[in-house]
């Protein structure tokens, strides 16, 4: 007979219960705090909001496209399309989003909305046509280069200069832009002022479509999917609703992606090598975040975080004068250094069938 | 082990190398159609023109080969691309007669660890040799210090890419090397069988007293080899190594396994599948350039080509509980 | 049937029968079952039980009959139907999301939501009263239920079944894994629920429980129902003998006269995490030595553990005079110990369903019929003859799928892929569930056959008429041990439920473990 485990002594703080349940999205902040913070404390200038704001827009779309891969992910499957459908909606952000302000507002809708469609077409193929994730989406991801190519056969495009600046800067620099809150010298503002937009925009996509996505019954099913499908089916849970909003929900961060780096950069640029390296990063990041490649486990803050940290190794390279070509090295370590840990695991599985499910 | 009393019958392994082998057969139809249209003759069916596509698919098809083993494993190797670029960068800066040699120790090396990765530690290998794929980049940068190596390659390795006997290329008779070594292992050692048999079911073969961490090591090596050998014939062809020559082989190689009728996650498909699967794609890609399609056209055809061909054969089953 | 004083009865079937593959499930069944009543339904492994509950539960649809529940007649496609009905299972096979809390397991397919979103306060209040009504204060709700031990989640199971409100609560094994305590827990429950009018079907291999909480009992067998009488109308040793039924259906092969035997496998003292507590056993030279037992006593871990899979082993193993106990499967088989094992599940231990049957056969033995790198054809084709001709097996061509054969000719090609490996200790993991009986009496003379040629065969059954009538000798095991032997004529079916359920029967061999209740 098995005893009473000591599962819960009587009652542990909540904060405590999420740290034992996920480790691996605690330890990666806890990683990303300390690179952040010696990063900061070796800088030449020190902590400066200028560099601050600098290594926020370098790291949105990455953050955008982890969390688009972490969406498949937790459901048990991968989104190999993802960096593809980033370039595919940055080209089509390079061609719309300029002119009069409601053309702009209406090209980041469009934008972001023909991402979303994309990963609704990808969860289509997957849930009906019943094709594996990986080789499906490979196979659209080429579909999506070949649009964006469609679209922008060669770099460019003329994006709107006012909203490249302001959202690339901090809200001080956004109000000011468009005349808002004194031009941003509303006193009730000044605490915030320095915060760089592409933080807020990452933060406020994440708290509207997450927060409350994650606690919506088909929220809930991506998980119980992840965690066993059977169980899900069993329980009657909208199995095919939650993999089709997994994969439409993909594509609109993707969309997202998109949508900054068209802006970020002024143009669009259907860049296969850049779409690759996209797809690939975000996989990196979505591990390192603490989402097991086998679903059921982790969170898109997790992918989110994944990605900061890879960046932010990349920002190590500039100030400490290292050959930026090293980069992939560093990269690649910390990422097999970080998936090992978690093999320690099987170290210790006692019946070696265990090992194969 | 056919039973020689009864006809051959279509296997269900097989419907995707007939679709896709007809296929073949319809991009051929077509490209000739259309440049009898527009120039009046029929270049892609003289030999000459085939043997230089098939010359341009053997590096493909050396990638391909070895894909497939770790493929019918479940697993898949991300690796490929900076193996076959270190593979020749390295074989290329050592020069002489060790050149080949070591290009190829230099892809066995990555084989060998990605399995321990994948086997042992028992990471996903999607991640695994994404891993690794990254650590070979930063080391081969590190090696050239980003720029193109400015040794050239072997006359050996020349002669492998780039040279013909009897009228044929070279590089063919590596590819068939390679195929018939691979077809050879897989359906006659006991080592391909237990390839497919943990591809079906790692437990079921673990439990028929089938070392199957072994064989998953096996499989990464010569994946890995693979991948090398393709590194050193692409740097032969070109006359030598150059920065990312790896990065348009990964997913076109994934793609020939699957469109030749191998399961993604494991356990099923033929060798000779993978080959129409790769002659498949080469022909695709040189009748769109014959068409002087677009690089946007041929994406989207490409893409398209695969879900439609994985639609008719490669779907899974309902999942109920 | 008793069903004088159920007027009404809350769950009626009447004629249904189910077949799987052809093997009869259930058979013209006619049962029912009250509101605020503990009905218990008893019944030897394979008697029918759990495609009965199943029915009721709607995960399997009856091929024939009809199922009325409250008065209007019910056909369930699906679990969450049967529940909206009233009728709600806690499965003896878990059926929780390991990743998920254990509040958001509780309220998974019905979660209190505000403003559209699932309000997670109130779920976890829910979970909270749920789990206090089974005094299960211990468990946080905001736990994972992987994180949970094994008595815990059953628990949370319970919880989750009685947040649904059932009308009628039909509890599988719901108590095989817990404590004490726990069970002691569940058995108030259950009086107040039934207090409440909720009707419940009982299922459990422990008779005190039954005796202890049932009003009504059931007995099955062979997938017919045999009896219904109240609590009390029959005495234990009656109810023992309606399970087992006077008619033995299987033809077993004549056993040869007891003889002593050399050992050739020993295992002294053998330990492994807590669910092998030091197991002591001989098996001969040409002798069958059957595994008894409730399910879960360790009888798989002491065949795995024999066949190297478990890491960890305490203990020692002597096979054919060699000390040690194997690391691996592939050293189990080969070197001079020569071990094979049919394991539990042959769909996905035993067999590569879409390969060959020739492949399937060969597995085990590529290098048997090796020229030098090389599968020779020709040996290999011989060889997989052979194995078929050997035991008959029913095939259209050696290279269609395995997954095309019945699961008796199926199990035929387990068996087949270990004699080509010539095995010396054969351990066989209930090797004839789920087969049909023609098939089964195959696999009781071949058994008969391999020990006459000298191979040392160890037999795990849950069939107690198996191991009566193959077995020169019966281990039982509980809770990791082996508590009782009996050999030749002891074995009888008495001996052997009175041993696994640890009844104390004067008449026959006490049973040497005390009982947690």
């Amino acid at each position: 007979m098995s005893t009473v485990t000591a599962t819960t002594p009587p009652r542990a703080s909540a904060l405590a219960m999420s740290i034992r349940q996920n480790r691996g999205f605690y330890g990666a902040l806890l990683l990303l705090a300390a690179l952040y913070l010696v990063y900061n404390l070796i800088h030449p200038r020190g902590f400066s909001t200028n560099v601050f704001i600098a290594n926020t827009n370098e790291s949105v779309a990455l953050a955008f496209v982890a969390m688009a891969q972490a969406m498949t992910v937790i459901v048990g499957g991968l989104d190999l399309s993802v960096g593809a459908v980033m370039t595919l909606t940055s080209c089509i952000a390079s061609e719309l989003v300029r002119g009069e302000p409601w053309q702009i507002a209406l090209g980041c809708i469009v934008s972001v909305a023909a991402g979303a469609g994309f990963g609704l077409i990808n969860g289509l193929v997957i849930v009906y046509g019943r094709l594996q994730p990986i080789i499906a989406t490979l196979a659209t991801g080429a579909v999506a280069i070949g649009l964006a190519l469609l679209i922008r056969p060669q770099p460019g495009g003329e994006v709107d200069l006012d909203l490249n600046w302001a959202v690339t800067n901090s809200i001080k620099d956004l109000a000011e832009t468009y005349h808002l809150f004194d031009d941003g010298e509303a006193a009730w503002l000044q605490p915030v002022a320095w915060v760089p937009v592409p933080l807020l925009i990452l933060v406020v996509i994440t708290a509207a479509v997450w927060i409350p996505f994650q606690r919506t019954v088909t929220g809930r099913t991506l998980y119980a999917i992840g965690s066993s499908e059977g169980a899900a089916y069993m329980s009657g849970l909208p199995i095919n609703r939650a993999k089709l909003w997994a994969f439409t929900l993909a594509g609109l961060f993707a969309g997202c992606a998109g949508l900054y780096l068209a802006i970020q950069t002024g143009s669009g640029n259907a860049d296969i090598p850049q779409a690759g390296a996209y797809t690939l990063n975000s996989i990196a990041a979505v591990v390192l975040g603490g989402i097991s490649l086998l679903g059921g486990v982790g969170t898109v803050i997790g992918a989110l975080v994944g990605a900061l940290i890879l960046r932010t190794i990349s920002f190590y390279f500039r100030i400490l004068s290292i050959d930026p070509l090293l980069q992939p090295l560093v990269e690649g370590v910390v990422l097999l250094a970080a998936v090992s840990l978690g093999a320690i695991r099987t170290l210790r599985v006692k019946n070696r069938l265990e090992l194969f499910r | 082990m056919a039973n020689d009393l009864t006809l051959p019958r279509l296997k269900s392994d097989d419907l995707p190398i007939v679709i896709s082998a007809g296929f073949v057969l319809v991009i051929l139809a077509l490209g000739s159609i259309y440049t009898v249209a527009t120039l009046g003759t029929m270049p892609l069916l003289s030999p000459n023109y085939l043997l230089t596509q098939l010359q341009t698919g053997a590096f493909l098809g050396i990638v391909a080969a070895g894909m497939m083993m770790v493929i019918l494993l479940g697993h898949i190797d991300l690796s490929v691309p900076w193996t076959m670029t270190a593979a020749a960068m390295l074989a290329t800066t050592v020069g002489g007669p060790a050149a080949i040699p070591t290009g190829l120790a230099v892809g066995l090396l990555v084989g060998l660890f990605n399995g321990f990765g994948v086997a042992y530690l028992r990471i996903p290998s999607m991640i695994f040799t994404l891993g690794v794929d990254s650590v070979m980049r930063g080391l081969m940068i590190a090696h050239t210090g980003g720029f193109a190596p400015q040794d050239s390659a072997t006359p050996l390795m020349r002669y492998l890419a780039a040279d013909k006997l009897l009228g044929v290329p070279v590089a063919i008779f590596v590819w068939a090397a390679v195929s018939i070594v691979i077809a050879a292992i897989l359906s006659r050692t006991a080592f391909g069988k237990a390839i497919y048999a943990t591809g079906n079911r790692e437990a079921a073969s673990y439990l028929s007293g089938i070392r199957t961490r072994w064989v998953i090591v096996g499989a990464f090596a010569i994946s890995g080899l693979c991948a090398a050998l393709a590194g050193v014939l692409l740097a032969g062809y070109s006359a030598k190594a150059y920065q990312g020559m790896g990065n348009a082989y990964l997913l076109p190689a994934i793609a020939a396994v699957v469109i030749g009728g191998t399961h993604i996650l494991g356990g099923r498909g033929r060798f000779i599948g993978t080959v129409v699967g790769v002659i498949l794609i080469v022909l695709l890609n040189s009748v769109l350039s014959i068409m002087q399609m677009p690089e946007a056209g041929r994406q989207i055809i490409y893409g398209l080509v695969i879900i439609v061909m994985l639609l008719v054969y490669g779907r899974t089953a309902k999942v109920t509980s | 049937m008793l069903d004088g004083q159920a007027a009404r009865p809350f769950a009626e079937l009447s004629g249904v029968s189910k077949f799987f593959s052809g093997a009869r499930a259930l058979e013209g069944v006619d049962f029912s079952c009250r509101q605020g009543s503990i009905h218990a339904i008893l019944g030897e492994n394979g008697a029918g039980k759990s495609t009965l509950i199943k029915i009721m539960a709607g995960v399997v649809q009856p091929d024939s009959g009809t199922l009325t529940v409250g008065g209007t007649p019910h056909r369930f496609s699906r679990p969450s139907e049967a529940a909206k009905a009233g009728i709600v299972c806690v499965f003896q096979e878990l059926s929780l999301m390991p990743d998920l809390s254990v509040a958001d397991n509780i309220s998974i397919s019905d979660p209190p939501r505000r403003f559209g979103l699932i309000d997670r306060r109130a779920q976890r209040n829910r979970a909270e009263a749920l789990l206090a009504r089974i005094h299960c204060e211990d468990v946080d709700p905001r736990a994972l239920i992987r994180d949970l031990s094994l008595s815990r989640r059953q628990m949370v199971e319970i919880a989750k079944a009685l947040g649904k409100n059932p009308r009628l609560l039909i509890l599988d094994e719901a108590t095989s894994a817990l404590t004490s305590r726990d069970v002691e827990t569940v058995y108030n429950v259950l009086a107040e629920l039934k207090a409440e009018g909720t009707g419940m079907l009982f299922i459990s291999h422990r008779m005190h429980e039954v005796e202890a909480l049932c009003d009504t009992l059931s007995v099955f067998r062979n997938g017919r129902h045999i009896e219904t009488f109240d609590k009390g109308a029959r005495t234990q040793d009656e109810i023992v003998k309606l399970m087992i039924g006077r008619d033995i259906v299987h033809q077993f092969p004549p056993k040869p006269p007891a003889q002593p035997r050399a050992p050739h496998l020993t295992v002294a003292d053998l330990k492994w995490e807590n669910r092998l507590n030091g197991v002591s056993l001989a098996v001969g030279k040409g002798e069958i030595v059957g595994l008894g037992g409730l399910d879960g006593q360790g009888q798989k871990e002491l065949l795995l553990a024999l066949f190297g899979v478990l890491r960890g082993v305490e203990g020692k193993v002597t096979v054919g005079g060699e000390t040690g106990i194997p690391a691996s499967p592939a050293a189990a088989k080969g070197g001079r110990s020569r071990i094979a094992l049919v394991p539990e599940d042959r769909k996905t231990e035993g067999l590569m369903l879409p390969m060959s049957i020739a492949d399937n056969l060969l597995v085990a033995s590529f290098d048997k019929v090796r020229q030098g790198p090389f599968i020779d054809p020709g040996r290999a084709r011989q060889a997989v003859a052979d194995a078929i001709a050997q035991l008959q097996i029913k095939l259209n061509q050696p290279d269609d799928p395995v997954a095309s054969l019945s699961g008796g000719n199926q199990q035929k090609v387990v068996i087949a892929k270990w004699l080509l490996t010539q095995p010396q200790v054969m351990l066989l993991n209930d090797p004839t569930r789920g087969i049909d009986v023609g098939t089964k009496q195959e696999l009781y003379r071949l058994m008969r056959e391999l020990a006459d040629r000298d191979t040392a065969i160890l037999f795990y059954s849950t069939d107690y008429a198996e191991l009566i009538g193959c077995c020169d000798r019966v281990a039982v095991m509980y809770d990791g041990r082996i508590v009782t032997e009996f050999s030749g004529a002891a074995i009888t079916e008495e001996a052997l439920v009175a041993a696994a359920l640890n009844i104390t029967r004067p008449a026959e061999a006490p049973a040497r473990e005390a009982v947690p209740a």
